[in-house]
């Protein structure tokens, strides 16, 4: 058959894309996860009576639960097809591709299945964090000293 | 370039079994059985899919009042790695089985295989399933199905449900024609995200195929359905007949269209898997030429015949559509 009969047809049938939209209400939403993480910061250091250091990690555990729960419950993913990077960029996303890896290999058991699906499509980002971070610390020390 | 035409074959009985999203589309009263969620009273979504196959054969054999021992041999083929579904359930039954696989082109394929028992008389009686589940699908071609990735608007929504015929040499009202196996059709295109597109050429070519290998065309056939291209693979497809200037009308339809209301129900471009050509043919196209709406109908069922490791290695889709013609006879 006609390959560029077919790929010149095929032009007229690609639907539009909203980036426009989808960039905006990305921004939105991730900016209400900011805002949110700002607020439990703020509630954190007033009623346990902590520094911002400590309250950070605890701001932080905090959003990876509640993206766990709501995971598990099957809204998460319905609002990431809304929310798109809003959602995806912040540690919600990386706590929900832990969390739904998880969920799928349950039924393979606790060894095959979750322990060595987890990281399934965690697993880049961890390794090519965890090689940046060497690298740049590696760069800071030589260029800087430490 | 084969076409095989079927003289004595016939649809003994049909059956159809479906999820809770196709259960709430256009179709639910076409469905035998429907199920309140995707775990289908099971632990997995593996053996949920199992269950329906089960039920799906269960179904058919006994509207034929016959018993898995009646029947001589039993075709199969589902989406998940070997076969899964099928081997296990063709586990139980004690009965002759091959196993096909042909993605979501699988419907066809084994009907025209076990059509081809039959005609040759190696077979009396001869069962055909497929079955396919989105909870299994996704999980083996794309993600975990609480991951929360923004899906593209080109995708589509693989179908749960399970589907089954059985058939015969004895007279009945719905009689197996004509099919026309397809031939891998890959013009690189690479977006798994949009198989619609991608297995639309496919269609196109079995189709012109067919019509030159039986001398018809879209005026002999009271409706042609594609197996599972959904919106924009159908879209393309038409416009490809419009180009060759193909009397088309409202002849050609799209399976992955029929089962889901695409305006109401939240599955982006349509209904895609094995299930999705096997349980819109089963429950609602047949039931129409039994009726007498229909005399002729062709169900060509696409399939993208693609692995995730492939594709990750960068290579194009192939792609396959198989064309069963099912008519009305009036023999009986």
């Amino acid at each position: 058959m006609d390959q560029k009969r077919l790929q010149d047809t095929a032009k007229a049938h690609v639907p539009k894309t909203h980036k426009g939209k989808n960039a905006l209400v990305a921004f939105i939403s991730g900016g209400v996860i900011g805002a949110i993480g700002q607020g439990l910061c703020y509630v954190y250091m007033q009623s346990f009576e902590i520094d911002k250091e400590t309250a950070l990690p605890m701001v932080i555990v905090t959003i990876i639960l509640i993206t766990a729960i709501t995971t598990g419950f099957g809204i998460y993913d319905k609002a990431a097809q809304y929310c798109g990077a809003g959602l995806f960029i912040p540690i919600s996303g990386f706590a929900n591709s832990l969390t739904s890896a998880a969920m799928e290999g349950k039924s393979e058991g606790p060894i095959y299945g979750i322990g060595s699906n987890m990281f399934k499509l965690a697993g880049s980002v961890l390794t090519y964090g965890i090689a940046s971070a060497f690298f740049f610390g590696a760069l800071r020390y030589l260029l800087f000293g430490g | 370039m084969t076409t095989i035409q079927f003289h004595h074959v016939y649809v003994a009985s049909r059956s159809a079994v479906a999820g809770s999203l196709e259960a709430q589309g256009p179709l639910q009263k076409y469905f035998d059985k429907t199920y309140e969620d995707n775990y289908c009273n099971e632990k997995s979504f593996e053996k949920a899919e199992r269950a329906m196959v089960y039920d799906a054969c269960d179904i058919a054999l006994r509207k034929a009042n016959q018993k898995p021992s009646d029947v001589d041999i039993i075709f199969g083929g589902d989406l998940i790695n070997q076969l899964t579904s099928s081997h296990y359930f063709a586990r139980d039954t004690n009965v002759p089985f091959i196993g096909m696989y042909a993605a979501c082109a699988t419907s066809s394929l084994i009907i025209g295989q076990a059509a081809m028992w039959i005609e040759q008389g190696y077979a009396k009686q001869a069962l055909a399933f497929t079955s396919s589940h989105v909870a299994t699908a996704e999980r083996q071609f794309r993600y975990p199905n609480e991951y929360g990735v923004q899906k593209k608007a080109t995708t589509t929504s693989t179908v749960t449900g399970a589907g089954a015929i059985l058939l015969s040499g004895q007279p009945s009202l719905i009689k197996v024609s004509a099919f026309t196996p397809g031939k891998i059709c890959d013009w690189n295109y690479s977006d798994a995200n949009d198989m619609g597109v991608a297995m639309a050429p496919a269609a196109y070519d079995t189709l012109n195929r067919h019509f030159q290998n039986t001398n018809t065309d879209f005026t002999d056939y009271d409706l042609i359905a594609t197996g599972d291209l959904s919106q924009l693979g159908f879209s393309f497809l038409m416009d490809l007949f419009y180009q060759d200037e193909h009397p088309v009308e409202h002849r050609l339809h799209d399976c992955g269209l029929m089962i889901y209301d695409t305006g109401k129900q939240d599955v982006f471009c349509g209904g895609s898997g094995c299930a999705c050509s096997m349980c819109v043919s089963m429950a609602k196209l047949l039931q129409e030429i039994e009726q007498g709406t229909y005399q002729r109908v062709m169900v060509i069922a696409t399939g993208a015949l693609l692995s995730p490791v492939a594709i990750q290695q960068k290579e194009s889709i192939p792609c396959i559509a198989h064309a069963i013609v099912y008519e009305r006879s009036e023999g009986k």
